[in-house]
């Protein structure tokens, strides 16, 4: 049994972030969460995934974050306790329907857990600031610093969301997230997952009457500020005098005592953990006798902003060092919170940093990017789109998936990479403005995210781009979650398959072909055929993820023939490793040769190969 | 509970048992009486790519990420990601690096022309930040031993539990090892007890 079900009141246990998440809203009387997945938040809807029929709650992958939150809401306006989570961008597309569910309030209580990723570990269209969001959507935040916290956090914000009758945010970042620490377990509530709806006029939004919801709504947070002063969430840690002191937000709060510590010092820090509505009364007691503090928060200065504006009031002559000691990019660690202390109090750790950091540096370390796996489907089409295309000006529009590792040499097929379902419309924008050839490539989770509207444009307004679905069965980069297209829902039941080539043709598109990648001459034939086409055309390249294949090879027994290269008939061309790029082919001593361990039998290579020189070998 | 604080990385490539190697010294250090810090990386970066785990373990711990010149113990599966990770190493510190010679060659020198670097090469560059270097061929010892592809990576623990390069007792890690991975736990003992009787 997970031991997020545990029922050992008041044991300890080691939880990832995401998992003690996923306790705090089954202490929480939970009866409803939706998700769409997304990094660093996806393993709250793995571990939901796991365990909702045996708690009892209902759990689904929406279709995208904005349907997420909509379900959730319906949940939480019938009565029903709700939750939804996602990356920073999942809100972005949820934000639609976010706001004015601040407006229209709910009936039972809902949490928002959003997930940022400053360094962008799992994410590549930007370092996002997901607290911004609070302010705009007029809704309380609360930021944990480790698991915890993560699920006390939870606990307190679905108490506020009832008590108040508005969604909550939790934000994480993916150090608090993806990081093991240990957990008390506190008691299973067990949730009602049946409520009924009843109409309320509050929840049609609408003019004249949204004025006086709007004034409503911030006199909550009046009341919500009032609430956040007393929090025992924003702590004072080392409380004592001194002249100089912290302020720090989420995961940092770490980084700053272990600097402490390494530094031998100890400064009072005080954690904020609410962070909207923000303390004030409680920052500017700490701050008023200062004459230094030290604002520690990834990424944007909001917090700093804050106290700029509260010292104005209480101590205009406080020094404020924030960004001026450390970055507005990235994510941090000990050792930038230890240098910025360093400079500021004068004491100097035992060890040089900044001579081992060019010692490191002066080290030549070949680079290991992320790659498509071996026997990856997209591998082989963007083989036969680069061989279809030899030659010729063809925009590669790119999207969010497994398959943004297509930027690398020597694919290079993406282009350009904005958001999900994003490749479709700019490259109509392309063909529309341009005479270049142009190619969208869209996983089968981001067509059914945002990628149909984008498709029924290109009809709708008379473009040409050859759009390319790479149809791997499965939402694969996430972790292998199910979607639209795979027949299974998140709880494992059957479901209807919807298969992306019917609905292409349900749009109007004439030229919809469905393609093996591994039938690389098939794929490579119909690329050039339909690029040549007046009207849109659609390919639903359709191979299920290989790692997801293999596993399940594996697990029912069935070997693979795995492949190797004929010395004798080799000559030499290295299209397997120099184009083709499977990370099983290597070079040894001037030979190409295939790692079988990690060849899966796909057959490309062999299938490129002008020299016919490699096969297949039964063991 | 003396001990203030441990501080081990673990790394190597995506599919060579990082992440669950990290979970069962997490595990065992909790068994143990210990407060416990870990930081991982999900989702993209796991394809094919470098994947560090920390783990920490003390009497009372905050941040999960090591800092710099601070670890005790750096085990990699793979020789180029022990370079890669070896700032977290010290002389100062008395770093030990335990290695696994199993290279997984990237396609940035397969395909675009960079070096992989000798072993002899690695542990010369590994020098300035460590106070020993000790490299196995555990992969293939287990291979040999076991007639199966399984990881190195419980063999490493075997070794590091056998020498006393880990502050940790047998009997936690072998409950953590069955709670972590139950189906695998015989095979898994078997190759711990490998590990602990490697011969030089």
């Amino acid at each position: 049994m997970n031991k997020v079900l545990s029922d050992k009141v008041g044991e300890k246990v080691l939880l990832l972030g995401n998992e003690a998440i996923v306790r705090g809203a089954l202490e929480s009387g939970i009866g409803f969460a939706s998700t769409y997945p997304g990094t660093p938040s996806s393993e709250i809807g793995d571990t939901f995934a796991e365990i909702a029929k045996d708690a009892g709650i209902y759990f689904e992958y929406s279709t995208n974050e904005k349907v997420a939150l909509e379900a959730a809401a319906g949940a939480a306006l019938s009565g029903v306790r709700s939750m939804i989570f996602f990356k920073h961008f999942g809100l972005n597309v949820a934000s639609d329907s976010l706001f004015p569910l601040a407006y229209s309030g709910v009936k039972a209580g809902m949490v928002i857990l959003v997930a940022d990723d400053p360094q962008g570990w799992s994410s590549g269209q930007s370092e996002e600031d997901t607290r911004l969001f609070a302010r705009i959507a007029h809704l309380p935040m609360l930021e944990p610093s480790n698991a915890q916290e993560c699920k006390d956090f939870v606990k307190k914000a679905f108490e506020l969301s009832e008590k108040f009758k508005i969604p909550v945010f939790i934000r994480t970042t993916t150090r608090v997230s993806h990081m093991r620490s240990v957990v008390k377990l506190g008691k299973i509530v067990k949730g009602k997952t049946k409520g009924k709806f009843i109409k309320d006029i509050q929840l049609r939004n609408f003019p004249p009457y949204i004025i006086d919801v709007h004034k409503e709504l911030h006199e909550k947070l009046e009341e919500l500020k009032k609430i956040s002063e007393k929090s025992e969430i924003n702590f004072i840690s080392n409380n004592k005098k001194s002249k100089l002191c912290v302020i720090v937000s989420g995961v940092s709060y770490d980084y700053a005592m272990d600097a402490m510590d390494d530094l031998k010092i100890k400064l009072p820090v005080l954690r904020v953990g609410f962070t909207y509505p923000t303390p004030d009364k409680k920052i500017k007691d700490f701050i008023k006798k200062l004459k230094t503090v030290l604002i520690v928060e990834e990424l944007e200065p909001i917090l700093e902003e804050r106290i700029h504006f509260l010292a104005k009031e209480v101590n205009p002559k406080l020094v404020i060092y924030g960004k001026s000691h450390l970055p507005n990019v990235g994510e941090y660690s000990e050792e930038l919170v230890l240098e910025a202390l360093s400079k500021i109090t004068g004491k100097k750790y035992s060890m040089n940093l900044i001579a081992h950091k060019e010692k490191y540096k002066k080290l030549k370390i070949a680079k290991r990017f992320a790659v498509m796996c071996p026997g990856c489907p997209h591998r082989a089409t963007f083989y036969a789109a680069k061989a279809a295309t030899a030659g010729m000006d063809v925009v590669y529009g790119g999207d969010v998936g497994c398959y943004v590792l297509g930027i690398y040499k020597p694919l290079e097929t993406q282009d350009f990479m904005f958001s999900m379902g994003a490749s479709e419309g700019l490259v109509h924008g392309i063909k529309k403005t341009t005479d270049q050839k142009a190619i969208a490539f869209l996983g089968d989770s981001t067509f059914f995210h945002a990628g149909m509207p984008g498709m029924v444009n290109t009809v709708f307004n008379k473009s040409n781009p050859l759009i390319i679905v790479l149809d791997n069965r499965i939402t694969a980069m996430t972790g292998h979650q199910t979607n639209p297209g795979v027949g299974i829902t998140a709880m494992g039941e059957e479901t209807k398959a919807i298969p992306i080539e019917d609905v292409a043709k349900s749009f109007g598109i004439e030229d919809v072909k469905v393609v093996d990648p591994f039938n690389v001459k098939e794929m490579t034939d119909i690329i050039k055929e339909f690029l040549n086409k007046d009207k849109v055309s659609v390919i639903v390249a359709k191979r299920e993820c290989q790692l997801l294949a293999m596993r399940k090879k594996k697990a029912q027994g069935i070997k693979v023939a795995k492949f190797e290269i004929d010395q004798s008939k080799c000559k030499q061309i290295g299209i397997c490793l120099n184009d083709l790029a499977c990370p099983a082919i290597y070079k040894e001593n001037g030979k190409y040769k295939i790692d079988k361990d990690i060849c899966t039998g796909c057959s490309v290579c062999a299938q490129v190969c002008p020299a016919k020189a490699i096969h297949a070998v039964n063991e | 509970m003396k001990l203030k604080e441990f501080n081990t990385v673990l790394t190597g490539v995506g599919g060579q048992g990082v992440l669950t190697l990290g979970v069962i010294i997490a595990e065992a250090a909790l068994k143990q009486g210990y407060d416990v810090r870990t930081t991982e990386l999900h989702g993209l970066a796991q394809r094919g790519g470098s994947i560090p785990v920390h783990v920490r373990f003390g009497k009372k711990m905050y941040t999960p990420l090591i800092l710099e010149g601070e670890a005790d113990l750096i085990i990699s599966l793979e020789p180029l990601e022990a370079l890669r990770s070896c700032y977290y190493g010290s002389k100062q510190h008395k770093t030990i690096f335990l290695i696994d010679n199993d290279p997984v060659v990237p396609l940035s020198v397969s395909v675009l022309g960079e070096t992989y670097p000798s072993v002899e090469e690695i542990k010369k560059n590994l020098k300035d930040f460590s106070k020993e270097v000790i490299v196995l061929n555990a992969s293939e010892i287990v291979k040999k031993e076991t007639g199966n592809e399984i990881a190195a990576n419980i063999y490493l623990l075997g070794y590091v539990f056998a020498k006393k390069l880990i502050p940790l007792k047998e009997k936690f890690i072998l409950k953590a090892m069955e709670e972590v991975a139950p189906k695998y736990f015989e095979t898994n003992k078997k190759v711990f007890e490998l590990g602990m009787k490697h011969k030089e």
